[in-house]
C-alpha cells in the first residue's frame, strides 16, 4: 500500500499537500485485496492436529521459546470448522489418510495446507513401508512444503512465513473459493480401505489394471 | 528400598539352585513335560522349544511355580526356509530379576494354529493380535482376534518374508544403483497408480468397502441388563484419532452406561510406519536412525537399546567414556520425557499448557545439548555399535560443556523440578482428579505386562537397570522409585521421583566425564558395513522412560541385515491395561488415565 505521493498516481484528483501522506487513491478491488490478505495472513488459526514426531516440534514452536503467537498463529483449534490452516505434521499412513481428507473437507475456506517434514512431503524415511502414503499431496493440495526430519521450529516458522507471502499474492478476484465451478474448490472424495488404500478418483485405473493382472495370472 | 513388596505366588516350589535360575527352571519343566519340550539346537539361540499343545500348561507352570510371572514380549518369526512360523516368548521373574527364560513355539507355516496365552497372561492380548495381523498366527481361545495395526480387509500378512510391499525394490539394502546407465528409476514411476499401493490380481472396488471408521466397532457388543433403579441407555462413542487429548493419533471406542465407562477398545495403527519390515531390509547400522523415530521424545534411549542388542550379537566392548556419555544422555532423555509426560498429564487435567510452558525452558536446554552433540534436537542418531558417533562438543551455545552440564544438573533442573513440585503436587484439582482414579493393582500390573512407571506406581519395584543391569548402572548409586497406590496421582508422583533419581545418577556421572576426557569413544574403527561375525539371536532391553524397551534381533552369519527385528514397545503393551484402569470411570477420567500411562504413538504403532 503506497502512501507517498498519492496525488501523482491519479492526477485527476486534487490532494492538498498537507494530507498527501494520509491519503491513498485506489479503486475498490485494489483496496480490498491488501486488507483481506493482511487480516488473513496474521490470523491463521492452525488445526490442532499432530500426526507424529513433527507434531512435537510443532508444539515446541507454539511454546515459550519460539512463540508462534508473534505471527498470529498460536490459536490451535481442536475443531476443523474453526481452523484455517492444516499443518500435516508427520507420517501419513494409509489408515489415517481417510481421516485427514475428511478433516480437510471440513475446514471452512479459505484453507491452507502446510506439509511439515519429509514424511508428509514425500514419505520420508518410511516411504517404502506398506502402510505409508508417499506424500500427503497425493490426496490433498499442499501450499507449502517444509523439509527436515523433523524440521526445527525455525524451519516451521520459515515455512509459515512463506505461506504468509503466498497469501499476500492472492486476490479475491481469482481465489478458487469465490468462483463458481472451480474444480480445485470442491470436496475431495474420501479414500477408502479395501485390500489396500484406494483413491475414489482412481477407480477407473484400478479396473483397467485388474483386467490386465487377471490376464497375466491366466497366462502364467 | 530394595525389599520386594511382592511375594512369589508359590515360592515353595522354587528350585533351590540359586546360581542359574534359568537352567534350574528349564530342568524342572523338562522333567514335567519330557515329550513336549526340546532344547534349542540352533547355534547362538537360547531357550526351550515347546510343543504347541502344551504351551498353556508350560506357561502356567512358569508363572505359578517357577516364578517367571512376567511375560515381557511375544515375537513372531517367519522361518521361511523351514516352512515354519515361530513365536518367541520372553518371560522374566519380577521377584528375582535376572535374564529371560525364552520359550519358543513352532507351528506349520500354512496352518499356524496355537493356543492363546491370554488366559494365563492378559498382557498377551494385543501382542497376539499383532502376531495375527502381521504373521497370520491363529490363536485359539483369544477373546478378540482382529487385526490391530492394519485394518480389517487388508490383503495378506505383511511381516511374512514372502510378502512384498508395493515399492519393493530388492530384498536387502544397500540397493543397487537407482541411476543404472544414467537413467533415474523411481519405484513410484513403475507403479501404475503412481502411489504406494497394490491390489490383489483382479480386484475391483465395489465401492461398498467399509469406511475406515466402521470396522472398529465390530468387537463391541453390549446388552441391556435387567437392573432395578434408574435405567440408563448404553451408548458407544468414538474418541480420536483426531482428538486433542489422545497424545497423537490414538483412538478409542468407548461404551458408556449413562456416563460410566463399561467398555473400552483402543484402535491403533494410525501411525503404523512398518518399522520392522523396513528394519529387516535395512543394514544393521541403518536401523539406528529409525529407532529414533519410535519413541520420538526419547530418541537417545531408543538408540541405547538397539545398540545393546546388536553389540551382544557382535561381541564388541564399549570404551569407558562412551558408556558414561551414554548414561548421561539416557538419563537426560528420561528427564526430558518425564517433563513432557507430567506437563501433558496436567494438560489433560485442565492446566492447559501452563506447566508445559514452564518445563519447556529446561527441556530446550537439554535439547540444545543434544543438538550441539549430535546435530539434531530430537532425532539424535547418536549411538553406534561399540561406542558413539561423536564426542561431547566443546561448548553448548557458547558455554563450555562441563560448565553447562554442571549448571544444568546442579542448578537448573533441580530448581525446575522443585518449582513444578511446589506448584502441582499439592494442587487441589490434581489431587481430586488423580487420587483413586485409574487404579491398577500390583497383580494386574504384572499380569498385563505393564512396564516402567505404570508398573512401579502399582507397587512393583522392578527396573531393568537393577533387575538385569546393563552399561554401568550396577556401579551407580540410585534407588528404584516405587509408589504403592497404582492410581493417576501415583503415576504422576513416580515420574517426579524418577527425575530426582536421574539427577542423582547424573551427578555421579559428571566426574567420570571429566576424568575420561580425551579418551576414545568407540572401540576399534567406526564400521559402516557390519557383517555379523556369528549367527544367533539377541534380546537387548533397557529401562526406557516409558518402560522396558526390548529389541529382538536375529542374524545369520556374515549377514549385513537382521533376519528378524522386533521391538518390544512399552507404550503399546502398557495400553493393554487401559481398559482395566478405565472401567467404572467417566470419559474425562479416561483422558487423564491415558495421560498417566504416557504413550507415544510412534512407539505404539511402530
Amino acid at each position: 500500500m503506497t502512501t507517498t505521493n498519492a496525488g501523482a498516481a491519479s492526477p485527476d484528483i486534487a490532494v492538498p499537500d498537507e494530507v498527501q501522506n494520509n491519503v491513498v487513491i485506489t479503486n475498490l478491488a485494489k483496496l480490498l485485496d491488501p486488507i483481506y490478505n493482511w487480516s488473513r495472513r496474521n490470523s491463521l488459526w492452525p488445526l490442532g492436529f499432530g500426526l507424529a514426531c513433527c507434531a512435537i516440534e510443532m508444539i515446541c514452536t507454539a511454546s515459550s521459546r519460539f512463540d508462534l503467537s508473534r505471527f498470529g498463529m498460536e490459536v490451535f483449534r481442536a475443531s476443523p470448522r474453526q481452523a484455517d490452516l492444516m499443518i500435516v505434521s508427520g507420517t501419513v499412513t494409509k489408515k489415517m489418510v481417510p481421516i485427514i481428507v475428511r478433516l480437510y473437507n471440513q475446514i471452512a475456506e479459505p484453507r491452507y495446507v502446510v506439509s511439515m517434514g519429509a514424511c508428509a512431503s514425500g514419505g520420508g524415511p518410511f516411504k517404502e513401508g506398506y502402510n505409508v502414503v508417499d506424500g500427503v499431496d497425493k490426496f490433498i493440495p499442499v501450499d507449502v512444503y517444509i523439509p527436515g526430519c523433523p524440521p526445527t521450529p525455525q524451519a516451521l516458522i520459515n515455512g509459515l512465513i512463506a505461506l504468509q507471502e503466498k497469501i499476500d499474492q492472492q486476490s479475491i478476484a481469482t481465489v478458487p473459493w469465490y468462483r463458481k465451478n472451480d474444480p480445485t474448490a470442491e470436496m475431495i472424495p474420501v479414500p477408502r480401505l479395501g485390500p489396500d488404500l484406494y483413491d475414489m478418483r482412481q477407480v477407473d485405473i484400478i479396473k483397467k489394471e485388474a483386467v490386465k493382472s487377471e490376464a497375466v495370472t491366466e497366462a502364467s | 528400598m530394595s525389599d520386594m513388596i511382592l511375594e512369589a505366588p508359590h515360592a515353595g516350589a522354587m528350585p533351590d539352585s540359586a546360581e542359574d535360575p534359568i537352567a534350574a527352571a528349564t530342568a524342572v519343566l523338562k522333567q514335567r513335560f519330557p515329550d513336549h519340550i526340546q532344547d534349542e539346537t540352533r547355534d547362538g539361540y537360547e531357550g526351550i522349544v515347546v510343543h504347541p499343545d502344551k504351551v498353556v500348561q508350560v506357561s502356567q507352570a512358569l508363572r505359578d511355580e517357577l516364578g517367571f510371572n512376567y511375560l515381557s514380549s511375544i515375537t513372531g518369526v517367519d522361518l521361511i526356509e523351514e516352512n515354519k512360523l515361530e513365536l518367541v516368548y520372553h518371560t522374566y521373574s519380577i521377584n528375582q530379576g535376572g535374564p529371560a527364560l525364552v520359550m519358543k513355539v513352532q507351528v506349520d507355516r500354512d496352518n499356524p494354529v496355537l493356543p492363546s496365552l491370554v488366559p494365563v497372561w492378559p498382557g498377551a492380548e494385543y501382542q497376539e493380535r499383532e502376531a495375527y495381523d502381521l504373521f497370520g498366527f491363529q490363536f485359539e481361545g483369544h477373546p478378540d482376534l482382529r487385526r490391530i495395526l492394519t485394518w480389517d480387509g487388508f490383503h495378506g500378512h505383511p511381516m511374512r518374508k514372502d510378502w512384498k510391499e508395493p515399492f519393493f525394490e530388492e530384498d536387502n539394502k544397500p540397493f543397487g544403483s537407482r541411476w543404472p546407465g544414467g537413467e533415474v528409476s523411481r519405484a513410484e514411476e513403475k507403479n501404475p497408480f503412481g502411489k504406494n499401493v497394490q491390489y490383489p490380481a483382479g480386484w475391483v472396488p465395489t465401492l461398498e468397502e467399509p469406511e475406515a471408521e466402521t470396522d472398529s466397532y465390530a468387537g463391541i457388543t453390549y446388552t441391556r441388563e435387567q437392573s432395578t433403579g434408574l435405567k440408563t441407555d448404553k451408548v458407544t462413542i468414538n474418541m480420536g484419532p483426531q482428538h486433542p487429548s489422545t497424545h497423537g493419533v490414538f483412538r478409542m471406542a468407548l461404551t458408556l452406561d449413562g456416563e460410566t465407562i463399561v467398555g473400552l477398545k483402543p484402535v491403533m495403527g494410525y501411525l503404523h510406519r512398518n518399522h520392522e519390515k523396513i528394519g529387516e531390509r535395512n543394514t544393521f547400522i541403518q536401523n539406528i536412525p529409525y529407532t529414533d523415530r519410535l519413541d520420538y521424545i526419547s530418541s537417545m534411549s531408543n538408540n541405547h537399546g538397539y545398540v545393546l542388542a546388536v553389540e551382544k550379537l557382535m561381541g564388541v566392548d564399549v570404551p569407558e567414556r562412551a558408556e558414561w556419555i551414554r548414561i548421561l544422555m539416557v538419563e537426560l532423555t528420561r528427564i526430558v520425557n518425564h517433563l513432557w509426560a507430567v506437563g501433558f498429564l496436567l494438560n489433560d487435567l485442565g492446566a492447559l499448557q501452563t506447566p508445559m510452558l514452564y518445563f519447556y525452558i529446561e527441556r530446550e536446554l537439554i535439547l540444545d545439548l543434544f543438538e550441539s552433540t549430535s546435530g539434531s534436537r530430537m532425532m539424535c542418531n547418536y549411538m553406534r555399535f561399540g561406542g558413539l558417533a561423536y564426542d561431547l562438543p566443546e561448548d553448548v551455545r557458547g558455554t563450555p560443556i562441563m560448565k553447562f552440564l554442571h549448571d544444568l544438573i546442579y542448578d537448573r533442573l533441580p530448581r525446575a523440578l522443585e518449582q513444578g513440585d511446589v506448584l502441582m503436587t499439592g494442587n487441589e484439582i490434581v489431587r481430586a482428579r488423580g487420587i483413586g482414579v485409574g487404579y491398577l493393582s500390583a497383580e494386574d500390573a504384572i499380569a498385563y505386562s505393564t512396564a516402567g512407571p505404570v508398573l512401579r506406581a502399582s507397587g512393583v519395584q522392578y527396573d531393568v537397570r537393577r533387575a538385569q543391569p546393563y552399561s554401568y548402572y550396577e556401579h551407580l548409586d540410585f534407588d528404584v522409585a516405587v509408589r504403592y497406590n497404582g492410581d493417576i496421582y501415583d503415576r504422576y508422583l513416580i515420574r517426579l521421583d524418577e527425575m530426582q533419581q536421574s539427577l542423582r545418577i547424573l551427578q555421579q556421572v559428571l566426574p567420570h566425564l571429566q576424568e575420561t576426557e580425551g579418551s576414545s569413544i568407540i572401540s576399534g574403527k567406526p564400521q559402516y558395513a557390519i557383517r555379523m561375525p556369528r549367527a544367533g539371536e539377541s534380546y537387548g532391553r533397557v529401562e526406557n522412560p516409558k518402560g522396558e524397551l526390548g529389541y529382538y534381533v536375529t542374524a545369520k552369519r556374515r549377514d549385513a541385515n537382521p533376519a528378524r527385528y522386533h521391538v518390544r514397545s512399552p507404550s503399546f503393551i502398557n495400553l493393554t491395561a487401559l481398559e482395566k484402569m478405565s472401567l467404572g470411570h467417566k470419559v474425562a477420567d479416561v483422558v487423564a488415565i491415558l495421560g498417566s500411562i504416557d504413550i507415544v504413538l510412534g512407539e505404539v504403532d511402530r
